[in-house]
């Protein structure tokens, strides 16, 4: 901790004393949230009582910047952590702090960083702070240009566990050649080619008794882009040695991953069609963990992120890092502006499908090794399946609509990990309208519906939002369980927000109920218990 | 009580940093243009008219509402000021493929760039998207804007007009 805070120190001293002597060469920038909530006991939706009443997590991003030199730290705290989050997240700290250096050429790292290799499928460190997610790592990174085309990358670190390190030492190394920037010739060349590669080693001590467990685990990856013209090709192949570890029940198994995406697109058409396999590839700096947490690699769900309240919050997809295949299809079409279906306006429309099986796993001739799996065979389990359709047209400068349909199959035993659940079929709706009063008053109205006999039944949700342009806006809403089974349990949950943006900085105003449930963003879920409260958001950039 | 002291030490060079200094040049990221070439934030131009930076990803409802409406009116706002919109997706690898499909969908003429593991978006503190940028001919931020609601879009462009025609912002 002391040098932490020598280094904070010295960072402060150094930067108030620069802005003082030479302000138009150095700046000092950054951001903050805090939230904090006030909890009230709920029994009929399980909101337990909180001793401390309120709760809130908070961080400050300060960052210096002169030249070639870049250097800064986050305090965060958690007084205590709110609920849903980690309880390991515990008291405050300076977890994040890092100076760098960077030329056209070069580039250092030493502390804290976040780091991504290809599409990430061996190596991504990234932090969602509105999950409580945060895998940083703490180590030494370069990255370096030798020649025009050519981009390396090294590293060696520890990654982030809350406010400790993961036992860990991560080892990596990435590639990546631009075929027509290294070879002047095919610079204007109408294909472009981009290849790369990675590898990634893990280091951690074999404490077991039971088991001889490898000390080093190392993930290798290929990933190819290819572009012409209107077509785009991207594929990353990665292959991961034995790891036995808390996710896959310590089988010896090694890890096989696929990821292959080709889009089509022109102006007014875009088209995309994708196909995944995981299998086995939970790669962590610590083999015990599970859950969120020490993740060495990213592996996306391959579903369309929902953003309407219904599809976002009741039935989301998490991905299946182990076992799954997963294919995706989506054509974006706009009927153009003024002509006869289009309207005056033109009309957007999305279609979507996305479906996820899992793979196909025959008993291995040694019980360590666990399974085979037939690479092209796709298993027979239906985890996921969401079909949808999205029109969004404007009439005129008064209204405009968006509608869609939804029609899902979830696998709620396989994707949150439960039994007893079964696969739940649901189709929903979506209308959401706006009426603009004029420049800057607008009315939106939004009705969503899920129908089910499954689980928790049909649900309905109507929202109501005013804004007055730019810095206010009202919204009232409400989720009704009306379906549920159990009578009691048919339940309104009704929150109102408010909120006041201006340049920078945003605060946000809630009260209600919300419901216990998986809440995702960009990509990464966490599940948030049942809570009925005022809660206050304060965002400021700067 | 030590991390207290070293907060307040902080907040009195945060606040210098801001009375003294508002205007930060663009810092030099790497991010990523659609046809995946690297490019560095540094080299955002536009022959010393003024730029928009707004950082959008295409799961974030505003973001869409907002480039959709400035889009029926781009072209006006570039005849009238030369400003130039540039969109920074902060998509990650499960949607980054999906934006050149979703822009040609939508057939909007902004300049696009990926910033798949937010590196620029980190540079530039930005909390979540979307987030707007007014960028002056001297490649410097003179005035940033948090979300967005239906219409705002009029404040962006006075904005954009007071710095066209080399007023003062406030």
């Amino acid at each position: 901790m002391k040098f932490y805070l020598r280094f904070l120190l010295l960072l402060i001293i150094a930067s108030n004393s620069v802005l003082a002597q030479t302000i138009e060469q150095g700046e000092l920038h950054g951001n903050f949230q805090l939230d904090a909530q006030y909890y009230n006991q709920d029994s009929l939706i399980g909101a337990p009582a909180v001793p401390e009443k309120i709760l809130s997590n908070g961080f400050m991003n300060l960052w210096y910047t002169k030249g070639n030199f870049t250097g800064g730290i986050r305090y965060e705290n958690y007084l205590n952590v709110m609920q849903g989050f980690d309880s390991r997240y515990k008291g405050s700290g300076i977890p994040f702090k890092f100076a760098s250096y960077k030329n056209d050429k070069l580039e250092a790292t030493a502390g804290n960083f976040y780091e991504q290799f290809g599409g990430g499928m061996v190596l991504r460190a990234y932090e969602e702070r509105g999950l409580g997610y945060d895998n940083a790592f703490d180590g030494f990174r370069v990255r370096y240009q030798p020649i025009k085309g050519l981009y390396l990358k090294g590293l060696i670190a520890r990654q982030r566990a809350f406010f400790a390190l993961s036992p860990g030492i991560i080892r990596a190394f990435d590639l990546e050649v631009n075929v027509n920037e290294l070879i002047p010739q095919l610079e204007n060349s109408k294909t472009a080619v981009i290849f790369g590669g990675s590898a990634v080693s893990r280091y951690q001590k074999d404490q077991s008794d039971l088991y001889n467990l490898p000390e080093n685990v190392a993930a290798f990856s290929g990933r190819l882009n290819i572009i012409r013209g209107k077509f785009n090709l991207q594929s990353e192949y990665g292959y991961k040695i034995n790891d036995p570890n808390a996710t896959n029940n310590s089988i010896y198994h090694p890890g096989q991953a696929l990821s292959v995406t080709t889009t089509y697109s022109t102006k007014g058409l875009g088209i995309l069609l994708s196909a995944k396999r995981l299998d086995n590839f939970d790669f962590r700096s610590d083999r015990t963990a599970t859950g969120i947490g020490s993740n060495v690699n990213f592996l996306p769900a391959m579903a369309q992120q929902h953003t309407y309240n219904l599809p976002a919050t009741i039935y989301p997809y998490a991905t299946q890092p182990n076992c799954e295949m997963g294919f995706q299809a989506e054509v974006n079409y706009r009927l153009k502006k003024g002509s006869k279906l289009g309207g005056k306006y033109g009309t957007e429309i999305k279609v979507n499908f996305s479906g996820t099986n899992d793979i196909v796993k025959n008993a291995a001739e040694n019980d360590t090794l666990g399974y085979t799996s037939p690479f092209f065979e796709v298993g027979k389990q239906m985890i996921f399946r969401d079909f949808h359709i999205e029109i969004h047209r404007k009439f005129n400068a008064k209204w405009k609509a968006t509608v869609m349909y939804l029609n899902w199959v979830y696998n709620k035993d396989v994707i949150q990990g439960l039994s007893g659940f079964g696969t739940i079929f649901a189709d929903m709706a979506v209308v959401d309208v706006a009426y603009k009063i004029n420049a800057s008053h607008t009315i939106r109205l939004e009705a969503q519906s899920l129908l089910s006999k499954q689980d928790f039944g049909s649900w309905a949700m109507g929202m109501i939002e005013y804004t007055f342009a730019p810095n206010w806006f009202v919204a009232v809403l409400d989720q009704y369980n009306y379906g549920n089974p159990d009578s009691n349990k048919q339940i309104h949950y009704i929150t109102g927000n408010t909120g006041f943006n201006k340049n920078g900085n945003r605060i946000m105003l809630q009260y209600g109920r919300q419901r216990a449930g998986i809440f995702c963003v960009g990509g990464v879920c966490r599940n948030v218990p049942a809570s009925n409260g005022f809660s206050i958001s304060i965002t400021s950039s700067f | 009580m030590k991390q207290i002291l070293l907060l307040s030490l902080l907040f009195s060079g945060l606040l210098s940093a801001q009375v003294l200094d508002n205007k930060r040049p663009l810092p030099s990221v790497d991010i990523k243009t659609l046809d995946g070439k690297s490019f560095n934030s540094a080299d955002f131009d536009n022959g010393g008219k003024p730029m928009i930076i707004n950082f959008w990803a295409t799961w974030c409802k505003p973001c869409i509402a907002e480039l959709t409406n400035i889009d029926e009116v781009y072209e006006e706002w570039v005849k009238e000021t030369g400003v130039k919109i540039i969109a920074v997706s902060i998509d990650d690898s499960r949607n980054a493929t999906k934006v050149a499909p979703f822009v040609n969908g939508r057939g909007w003429t902004y300049e696009i760039y990926l910033d798949p593991n937010s590196d620029l978006k980190r540079a530039l503190n930005v909390n979540n998207p979307p987030q707007t940028f007014l960028i002056n001919g001297k490649k410097e931020i003179v005035w940033q804007h948090n979300g967005y609601t239906e219409g705002s879009e009029k404040e962006l462009y006075e904005m954009v007009k007071k710095l066209a025609e080399g007023k003062p912002l406030n």
